[in-house]
């Protein structure tokens, strides 16, 4: 499918936007769905849209299964091949992440213009190497000097006697730079020099997590996508991530997009929270509105933190609809309790930052 | 009763995952065990849930003594403890259908007759929608496959169960929802309950009782996670 240009979507996204700001990230009525046997669909994410200023943080929550995830790895060109997408994604310097060609995602965009923090930095980094070598490695790749360290190695044989020596002391340079550039990034992340040496194995899961962190930072890329970064870990843990990728946002304008289903992580990071339900975003809201007061306005929203340890404890009935097979109405009309016959058969769409007939 | 004392256990000998642990839990407790990740409490609920025999100690269950045998408890005992990993794609068979995973314990058991009632029956309580019974893991959500390999766990009417990070990769909801399964299971059959986690305010509203690590642990220097935030807690494979 072709992506469509800039379409004035009617999303409650860029009615938030503040004062006029390039936004880092533009989606547009971005839609995956993916085709099946007997020519079924599955829609995994339908229209979604938000901006993402620089310095802003926004996290995407939702259960399993709900399009987050998808939704990331359509931004980074990592769908499946039976994907199609529509809608734009668009960065700031005006290119869109769903028309682009793989060439131009591998070469300009994954670890440089968009840094992704992944989701289990145990599996995430390469378990028998060191964490300097892998940083050094990254930082080869995005330097595209790939040839000056790696590959003369192993390349043509060098000629013998003295003509060397200049080549030789020139790698000596890079190699220097090389270990410099890794040493920073490793400090940006507030990973520990004395730990660099070390195998992922031998590291915390904090660590870890700052290792991987690291990576992500190496081309000082404008946009970060955090998948799930929390998962697993302690809760100190949790805040203490949230709060690293928090500063690395903040402080440096990046923008920051979060998906996670740990809505501790969401309150401690974001500055905006869309909650997405059966593929769609139904409800996008400052952190503070969303978590605080007046508290989320979508029935499924407001299940989802009343299903916190710390307030009810009360899951939200039912289950969510199967993505191939979505009703017509309201995917949530199923589980809600203020569901009318309007519900049931008319679809309602996303005005003013809420997805309700009732809301 | 269930009874671990003095367990050390772990996969290398030379360092031990768990160095002599002690806990005990009374038919229908619950007990909610708190530790930072990599601190050894996946090991211990292996031991618990009889999977992973201790290098020393003794376990009991119900006034039998577990430990001596050579490899793994006998059955008869392993199926009094069901239990619930935290990675369901790592304990489900990728092969089996939602069904087939539900009802293989019955299997193995020799009650297969028993088996499409049960499930049934099982997948209602789990919330569980019938036709994602005919699928396989690869083809559900992970809280679905976790509604999935909690059902497997009941399915034998166990005495005991064993939750180990259950939740740790779900939403609020799913979270709430499966907790609250099993605390109706509980409920009608007065199971004893070892949930295993790092989450205090999860484990607090869970259970009856909360112990930390530090707690039950007995040879080594308690270690908080504030005292020492990076240090020494070494993430296991
Ligand atoms: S549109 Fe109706 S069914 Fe859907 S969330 Fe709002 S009130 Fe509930």
């Amino acid at each position: 499918m072709t992506p469509s240009p800039h379409v004035p979507a009617a999303a409650g996204a860029d009615a938030s936007r503040p004062g006029g700001v390039e936004p880092v990230l533009r989606v547009e009525g971005l839609s995956v769905r993916f085709r099946m046997a007997a020519g079924r669909y599955v829609e995994a994410v339908t229209e979604a849209a938000f901006a993402l200023a620089p310095g802003e943080s926004l996290a995407l929550v939702g259960e399993s299964g709900c399009g987050k995830s998808v939704l990331a790895s359509a931004l980074l060109g990592l769908l499946p091949a039976n994907a199609e997408t529509a809608g734009s994604a668009l960065l700031a310097d005006g290119l869109d992440l769903l028309a682009a060609d793989e060439r131009t995602l591998a070469r300009t965009v994954r670890g440089r213009r968009v840094g992704l923090v992944p989701q289990s930095p145990a599996a995430h980094l390469t378990p028998v190497r060191t964490v300097r070598s892998q940083l050094e490695e990254t930082v080869r790749e995005l330097a595209g000097t790939a040839d000056a360290g790696h590959t003369t190695q192993a390349g043509p044989p060098p000629a013998s006697g003295g003509s060397d020596r200049p080549a030789r002391r020139g790698r000596r340079h890079r190699l220097a730079a090389l270990r410099a550039a890794a040493e920073a990034a490793a400090g940006r992340a507030a990973f520990p020099a004395s730990h660099l040496d070390r195998h992922p194995h031998e590291l915390s899961g904090g660590l870890a997590q700052r290792a991987a962190t690291a990576l992500a930072l190496v081309g000082d890329a404008p946009l970060l996508l955090a998948d799930e970064p929390t998962t697993g870990l302690d809760r100190d843990l949790v805040l203490r991530t949230a709060d690293e990728l928090r500063a690395h946002t903040r402080a440096d304008g990046r923008a920051l997009l979060l998906i996670t289903h740990d809505l501790a992580a969401a309150e401690r990071i974001a500055d905006t929270v869309a909650v997405m339900y059966a593929g769609r975003i139904v409800e996008i809201a400052p952190a503070g509105a969303f978590f605080g007061s007046p508290g989320p306005r979508h029935p499924y929203a407001r299940g989802l933190l009343d299903a916190l340890p710390e307030r009810a404890f009360i899951p939200v009935p039912g289950a969510p609809p199967e993505l191939g097979a979505l009703p017509p109405g309201c995917a949530f009309a199923a589980r809600c309790a203020a569901a009318d016959p309007l519900c049931r058969t008319r679809r309602p769409a996303l005005t003013e930052g809420v997805a309700c007939h009732h809301a | 009763m269930l009874e671990l004392k003095d367990i050390t256990a772990g996969y290398d000998r030379r360092t031990p995952a768990v160095r002599g642990a002690h806990l005990s839990l009374r038919p229908g407790e619950s007990l909610g065990l708190l530790g930072p990740s990599g601190c050894g409490k996946s090991t211990l609920a292996r031991v618990a849930a009889l999977l992973h025999r201790p290098d020393r100690g003794t376990v009991t269950l119900d006034g039998h003594a577990v430990t001596g045998f050579s490899h793994r408890a006998p059955r008869s005992l392993r199926t009094a403890v069901g239990v619930v990993f935290q990675q369901p794609r790592l304990a489900a068979d990728p092969r089996l259908r939602l069904r087939d995973l539900v009802a293989e314990p019955l299997r193995a058991t020799g009650r297969r007759s028993e088996a499409a009632a049960r499930v049934a029956e099982l997948a209602q309580r789990v919330g569980l929608g019938a036709d994602l019974l005919a699928r396989r893991p690869h083809e559900v959500s992970d809280g679905q496959l976790q509604r999935a390999c909690l059902a497997r766990a009941l399915v034998l009417c166990p005495r005991w169960l064993v939750c180990d990070e259950m939740t740790a990769m779900l939403d609020a909801s799913t979270t709430a929802a499966l907790v609250a399964v099993v605390e109706d299971y509980r409920a009608e059959t007065g199971a004893g309950l070892l949930a295993v986690g790092h989450d205090p305010v999860l484990l607090e509203r869970w259970c009856g009782r909360t112990a930390h690590w530090n707690e039950i642990v007995k040879d080594r220097p308690p270690v908080t996670d504030r005292q020492h935030p990076y240090g020494g807690h070494v993430l296991r494979p």
